[in-house]
């Protein structure tokens, strides 16, 4: 062979680099995000909104608790009261920033375990399939009767108010959903050719949900469960608002919006923040799974 | 490309008005990692009621290039070049609403999967009534008995009864006629096919190659068939054109591609596909696998499997050598001996056939591009 | 155990794990059969039944390739999964060289495990899209006990053979792959646990067919390496003639003719058998077909017409095909060199006005 072919021959693994580079999942999801600046805008308000909750006490310029009859319903931008103050004469900033903490938690804390015990539950569903399906997903469907709301102020009426009890309460309005979307993605994975491939080499069970479903499954219900937190957001600002959640004078967005709402043709602009943030919140973690949902390749 | 300064394969007696015409044909898919490339200048014309059967791998660029033809591609991603004049129309310029018009009506399209093409929810009386109805404005009862005539005419057995039968309740074969029905339900006068018989059963495949035939002699359509399967294209095609990395390198009546194939490519895959070789000879495979669409190199792409690169094979991709007959192959080894191709495979080094180019075979592998 | 008189084998090569000697055919699969409940309504009772495989006996000799065609729907694939243990049969033995399989007194299924794969047809489901190839092939091993650093490395070495690069492609995921490569993979993986027999199921069916031909090239060297027995399984008759020994033919779950290839190719005796083998397309355009073998497609496998099942297609079908099925004789005690068929045109005095006269002793 002669030179000019010898050489076009030598050139072309530098022209076919792309076919040999090497790229875990974890590194082409984030080759993919890196391009997609909203969902970055987002996941950078997502922090600057959690950075803000947990250094509250640091960050706020008064105590949100300390009434002052005299500087009631302050509008924005009034004197030291960057947002005004509320009915109370607390300021807004402060209690926005501490009210952030337990709205944060109720949105992520929840959905946290929700998904470790509904997504257990819908893998165990759909691996397992026949009676031990039908015995899981009717139970399910049981709780899928109910408006979520509605389930929500219910079990949350029998339960109490307080933290824990609100928490418990979203968990459990939580775990349908999620199980349900588990066990759509087991089943599907369990027909797939490479589980009967593993179970082949008399892999247990257990080898098997863990080295090849679990890792198939986790990303639908990981993107699925993040739009969840928005609405676990929501529906635990909603518990607030009825008085089924935290009690006053916690800072709450919820509870706040509940106490300012007779204020609302006073100073409709401070009654309206606690609104504005919960919103804001909750589009970013949509957007973000969004955005995650699209890097990571999945259809949920 | 010096596609263009070699005569346009266009007819020994050049025809008035071809009835499909595609010159210079170019398409990439672009996104933010890499620019796909995949058709690279493809020129063909297609005579009214002629039957051309594009063969290639996957990822030759043979489906991409038929589904330009309706531009089914996303708009976002891909980029179009060259021309493509179907009847009146040209393709590439038409309007998103003519074009609206023209799919279903002047040109059709049938698929390898059935299923993806029928919608689940209705029945296949009403998919075939309704495409009836908004092409050619029937009312109901008539769009009705047109789809009545049109499930005889793929001969779906009891047709009165598969009307309120929806796509699920079919089987496989069934299902393709249904399909086919819905395709031919306003008399298109050129039908694209994607691989139609692929995921058939043998008996079945036969069957709707027959029908297939039939249908299109009765109602002169032109028709563009994609296969990978030369026994296929065998039973159907008129004229054969053979794609590799996008491009048509060889092209020619059916009789001439198939049994006086000239390119080696087209002798390749003719040789390495199971027949009823002797069962101890291991069969003669092409070693490697199609070049990497991203990055094409300079000259011809078949070279890194070829059993008779030369230096000059590297330099540029051969133009096209077309004989008396519109036989036509794009390697520098082929040349005319009187009216027709021939190839030279004389020059070679000693053992060349039977050795298939040991070092390019090995490079192509150290490059993990085995197959 | 069930040691059968047989000719010898083609393969004669000494191997440790043999246990019942070169005549005792790698696998018999004796009466096996599996119907698939079709359940409905609200107590999901079970209203009908899907007889996949019907009371289906052959054998496989040592070192053979048993090719097993038929069309889709005929039961192909559901008598593969059985044959691995992916299905549970409702009825029939299996005999892995001499031992009974799966019951008290045989061969632990974990044994079978290792002794028997499969190859999956290529398609996006065969390979774990998340794990790298290196693990998918090292997971068999070390779910067998082998250390993660010994399935490493016996996955590298093993694809090397089956013709991948170590060090390219350890680590790339399946996605990354072409077709001729991800099934590259897939034999790599069934050839992980070093096993004797291996069921190849539409294992080229997918591939193009330069690749196809790389692929069949690739099996028949890992055959005469590793001294290995196949089950081929497909639907395209060309590979079957070209790498099988023997070809059984199946149609709605039963077998309908079985035999050497060269016999069965050149002298089919079952009226299924002539027309599959004619529905072959010719690559030469002057030997166009007019009209189709094989009219209509396979009946549905729920409710399998009466007697012979092919009745509803045959052209020489008579009353005694819809009054009585025909028997194929007696698989397991017929030689590999004997060509059976399930057809009373072949059986004398069976009725039909084309069989032979019966001889008379």
């Amino acid at each position: 062979m002669t030179d000019a072919l010898a050489n076009s021959l030598a050139a072309a693994p530098v022209q076919s680099a792309p076919a040999a580079r090497v790229r875990s999942y974890w590194g082409g999801v984030w080759q993919r995000l890196r391009y997609d600046y909203v969902t970055l805008f987002c996941i950078a308000l997502i922090i600057l909104i959690v950075l803000s909750a947990v250094f509250a006490p640091w960050l706020a310029p008064f105590d949100p608790y300390k009434s002052s009859m005299a500087h009631r319903l302050r509008p924005i931008g009034y004197r030291q009261f960057l947002l005004g103050t509320d009915e109370q004469g607390r300021d807004m900033l402060s209690r926005l920033l501490y009210g952030g903490r337990v709205s944060l938690l109720m949105g992520i804390v929840p959905v946290l375990l929700a998904t470790l015990v509904g997504g257990m539950f819908g893998v165990v569903a759909g691996y397992y399939g026949r009676k031990v399906n039908m015995g899981i997903m009717r139970t399910m469907d049981i709780f899928f009767a109910f408006p979520s709301v509605l389930l929500a102020v219910a079990i949350s009426g029998s339960l109490g108010g307080g933290i824990t009890n609100q928490m418990l309460t979203l968990t459990v309005v939580l775990i349908p959903p999620i199980c349900r979307v588990a066990e759509t993605a087991t089943s599907q994975v369990r027909n797939m050719d490479f589980v009967d491939a593993a179970r082949a080499t008399g892999a247990s069970t257990t080898s098997i949900l863990f080295t090849h479903v679990l890792i198939n499954v986790m990303s639908p219900v990981l993107v699925y469960a993040s739009t969840l937190v928005s609405i676990s957001i929501i529906l635990a600002s909603g518990l607030s608002f009825l008085g089924l959640g935290v009690s006053p004078p916690t800072a709450d967005w919820g509870l706040m919006l509940s106490t300012l709402r007779q204020s609302i043709y006073v100073q409709p602009l401070v009654s309206a923040i606690p609104g504005v943030a919960i919103l804001v919140t909750s589009i970013a973690f949509n957007l973000v799974s969004d955005g995650l949902r699209q890097a990571m390749d999945v259809k949920a | 490309m010096n596609d263009m300064t070699t005569p346009n394969l266009s007819g020994s007696q050049p025809l008035a008005t071809p009835f499909v015409s595609v010159k210079d044909l170019r398409v990439r898919f672009v996104s933010r990692e890499a620019t796909v490339r995949a058709v690279n200048g493809v020129t063909f014309d297609l005579a009214r009621g002629e039957v051309l059967c594009v063969i290639g791998e996957s990822g030759s660029g043979k489906s991409v290039m038929m589904r330009s033809l309706l531009r089914l591609h996303p708009k976002k991603r891909t980029v179009i070049e060259g021309s493509m004049q179907v009847g009146e129309h040209d393709i590439g310029t038409v309007s998103d609403r003519v074009l609206s018009k023209l799919r279903g009506s002047t040109i059709s399209m049938i698929f390898q999967e059935p299923m993806t093409a029928l919608d689940p929810l209705y029945t296949i009386g009403d998919q075939i009534a309704e495409t009836v109805r908004r092409h050619e404005g029937l009312g109901r009862e008539a769009a009705w008995a047109r789809a009545l005539e049109l499930l005889e005419l793929v001969r779906v057995p009891s047709p009165e009864r598969r009307l309120k039968a929806y796509p699920h309740e079919l089987s496989g074969g069934l299902r393709q006629r249904a399909m086919i029905a819905v395709a031919l339900s306003c008399r298109p006068s050129l039908l694209l096919a994607d691989e139609p018989t692929t995921a058939l059963d043998a008996s079945v495949q036969i069957q709707v190659l027959v029908l297939l035939r039939r249908l299109q002699r009765e109602m002169d359509m032109s028709m563009i068939f994609v296969t990978h399967d030369l026994g296929v294209a065998a039973q159907i095609a008129d004229k054969v054109a053979v794609m590799y990395a996008g491009r048509i390198i060889e092209y020619g009546s059916v009789g001439d591609v198939l049994n006086r194939p000239q390119h080696p490519y087209t002798q390749a895959m003719l040789a390495s596909t199971v027949k009823d070789q002797e069962r101890v000879v291991p069969l003669e495979a092409i070693a490697g696998s199609p070049p990497d669409l991203r990055a094409l190199p300079e000259g011809c792409s078949f070279l890194p499997r070829c059993a008779y690169a030369e230096p000059e094979c590297a330099v540029a991709m051969p133009s096209e050598t077309v004989d008396a007959s519109r036989h036509m192959a794009r390697c520098y080894r082929v040349g005319l001996e009187g009216k027709r191709l021939a190839f030279n495979g004389s020059a070679l080094p000693p053992g060349g056939r039977a050795t298939p180019a040991p070092m390019a075979a090995e490079r192509a592998e150290m490059l993990g591009r085995s197959a | 155990m069930t040691q059968m008189a047989l000719s010898p084998p083609p393969v004669a090569a000494e191997d440790p794990r043999d246990r019942g000697g070169p005549a005792q055919p790698m696998l018999i699969v004796d009466g096996i059969r599996k119907y698939f409940p079709i359940r409905a309504g609200v107590l999901n009772r079970t209203v009908a039944e899907v007889k996949a495989v019907d009371d289906i006996s052959f054998y496989v000799l040592k070192g053979e390739t048993l090719g097993i065609v038929g069309e889709s729907g005929c039961g192909k694939s559901t008598l593969a999964r059985l044959l691995m243990h992916l299905v549970d049969r409702d009825e029939g033995h299996l005999i892995l060289d001499g031992d009974l399989v799966g019951e008290e007194t045989g061969v632990p299924l974990d044994g079978l495990r290792r002794a028997l794969q499969m190859v999956f047809q290529d398609s996006y489901s065969s390979l774990n899209p998340r794990l790298p190839i290196e693990q998918s092939i090292a997971y068999g091993p070390k779910v067998q006990g082998a250390s993660s650093k010994v399935a490493k490395a016996q996955a590298r070495a093993l694809m090397e053979k089956v013709g991948l690069k170590a060090n390219l492609f350890a680590q790339r995921y399946p996605h990354e792959l072409s077709g001729g490569q991800k099934q590259r993979v897939n034999i790599a993986r069934a050839l992980a646990l070093d096993p004797r027999l291996l069921i190849l199921d539409e294992a080229v069916s997918a591939l193009d067919k330069s690749v196809e031909a790389q692929v069949l090239n690739l099996l028949e060297d890992l055959k005469k390496q590793l001294n290995l027995t196949y089950i081929f399984i497909s639907h395209d008759l060309h590979v079957v003639r070209y790498i099988s020994d023997r070809v059984l033919v199946m149609y709605l779950g039963q077998v309908v003719e079985i035999g050497p290839v060269d016999q069965i190719y050149e002298d089919p005796q079952h009226p299924y058998t002539q027309a599959l083998l004619a529905c072959r397309l010719s690559m030469d355009p002057e030997e166009r077909v007019e009209a189709a073998p094989l009219a209509g497609d396979p009946p549905n496998p729920v409710n399998p017409p009466s007697g012979c099942r092919f009745h509803t297609r045959c052209p020489f079908m008579e009353d005694v095909c819809m009054a009585k099925a025909p028997g194929l004789g007696d698989v397991l005690r017929s030689s590999a060199d004997d060509h059976l068929a399930a057809c009373h045109m072949v059986h004398p005095g069976s009725g039909h006005s084309r069989a032979p006269l019966p001889v008379r002793a």
